[in-house]
């Protein structure tokens, strides 16, 4: 069981900064995050891409940005549980919740502070028919363990990066390596493109495009696929395979959050704005995207103060009754929980002779 | 208003929805989209409009002249679902007179 004050579910910005926020108050935080790095959709879906509205930084790319907030975090030691998605949230008797992730892993905590975005993200699954019976059985979404198909037949469809990237390194241990594509053009790094042709110049990587999977063949496991060339013909065939990996990219759903009792409206939790973001239940607070009030506007900088008045209202509840006021950081200076100490360098008092 | 064009809009239950959409706010399809509520919040727009998604795909049902696809846009298209000869992402296409008794179908989620 990991224990922690906050457990904030989310890893992204307003999750990383709320760990900031609660050091300066002597809360530790724990993170849970379905992808496996931090940063959320920052990090996941544009993180070379600039941002223009965070205040101090007239331009700054999103994976700076969570570079930067983990570096501001990082004396307060925040616990990680990565690649795991938090699936169910019990209240115990003494107040606290036990949040469990889908792999079973425990963490208890006084305050959970769900900062999930627009959800956890999911894998994009191509519209074949019959592809629900192969899940597990030859087709897989993500590629967890590259072992499995050592001196295999693999057909991989997809455009982007990871499907390039996985295609070259799969080529190294499978024995047949197709990359399956709708047009001609990839949109992956220019280097990761190049390889692949130099991959099929030679002959390790069948390259089939434009064309798509249709279908797939098999009873209990995959043996094959139905290709269908884009091209004028129309032509279809069955090309032999012992598994089918789609990389199609991620999308976000809001997943088993929606179980838990939380008052949902438009795909996000509705929280008390007047106050300190809390939900219809004590003690669970949303933050970021994925909550809702009258005038709520998904923007990373209301993350920011969301995560700040959490952090305070968690503190209320975690210390009941004890006083508190307000510091500022260039008067206090920073504690870490690592032992480190930040502060403002003292005035230099001389005489001028 | 004057500024305003008209825009026929298929939701994803087959609903036609008739509504007015500004030429002067610098808003895109999939702005306006949203911002009418046509599509539930979390299923479109996803990236916030870098053609990165494919969650405000559209099928242009009019015979309209639209600006052309941008390669990024061409890219995102030929990953998405549902894709057909008259598919565009919502996100890049900027409202403007020009548009005006456009009809368009929003494409399912995927």
């Amino acid at each position: 069981m990991i224990t922690t004050d906050i457990l904030i579910i989310g890893a992204g910005p307003t999750g990383l900064f709320a760990v900031f926020e609660a050091g300066l108050l002597k809360l530790k935080c724990h993170l849970i995050d379905a992808l496996p790095q931090i940063g959320g959709q920052c990090s996941e879906i544009y993180p070379k891409k600039p941002i223009y509205d965070i205040p101090g930084f007239p331009e700054i790319l999103a994976g700076e940005l969570t570079d930067n907030l983990m570096e501001q975090c990082r004396q307060f030691q925040p616990g990680f549980t990565l690649g795991e998605r938090a699936e169910t949230m019990e209240k115990q008797a003494d107040g606290t919740f036990i949040v469990t992730t889908n792999k079973g892993t425990k963490h208890q905590a006084s305050v959970v502070a769900i900062a999930g975005g627009l959800g956890s993200f999911e894998p994009r699954k191509p519209p074949i028919s019959n592809i629900s019976n192969f899940e597990d059985h030859g087709v897989e979404y993500i590629i967890k363990d590259p072992e499995i198909y050592r001196d295999k037949n693999i057909v991989i469809a997809g455009g982007g990066d990871s499907a390039l990237d996985w295609s070259i390194f799969l080529s190294k241990i499978a024995s047949k390596v197709t990359l399956i594509h709708r047009r001609n053009e990839f949109r992956g790094a220019l280097d990761s493109v190049e390889k692949v042709q130099e991959l099929k110049n030679k002959g390790l990587v069948n390259l089939v495009t434009p064309a798509e999977v249709t279908s797939i063949l098999g009873h209990n496991h995959v043996t094959g696929v139905t290709v269908k060339k884009s091209s004028d013909s129309d032509e279809e065939f069955n090309l032999m395979c012992d598994h089918f990996i789609p990389l199609f990219g991620l999308s976000p759903k809001l997943g088993p959050i929606a179980n838990w009792g939380l008052n949902i409206e438009k795909n996000a939790i509705k929280v008390n704005n007047s106050l300190d973001y809390q939900t219809n239940i004590p003690g669970v607070f949303a933050i970021g995207d994925v909550n809702t009030y009258p005038g709520k506007l998904k923007l990373i900088l209301c993350g920011f103060h969301e995560a700040t008045l959490m952090c305070q209202a968690a503190y209320r509840i975690i210390n009941p009754g004890k006083k508190y006021v307000l510091k500022y950081t260039t008067v206090s200076g920073i504690n870490g929980f690592d032992g480190t100490r930040k502060e403002a360098p003292k005035a230099v008092v001389k005489k001028i002779e | 208003m004057d500024q305003d064009v008209n825009i026929t809009i298929l939701d994803r239950n087959g609903v036609s929805h008739n509504i007015d959409a500004p030429t002067d706010m610098a808003m895109n399809l999939m702005e306006v989209i949203r911002s009418y509520e046509l599509a539930p919040e979390g299923t479109i727009g996803t990236c916030g409009g870098m053609a990165m998604c494919a969650s405000c795909q559209c099928y242009i049902l009019s015979n309209h002249d639209l600006p052309s696809k941008q390669d990024e846009e061409e890219a995102m298209l030929s990953e998405a679902f549902y894709v057909k000869e008259n598919s565009r992402l919502g996100c890049q296409i900027q409202i403007n007179p020009e548009m005006e008794g456009l009809k368009i179908e929003i494409a399912p989620e995927s």
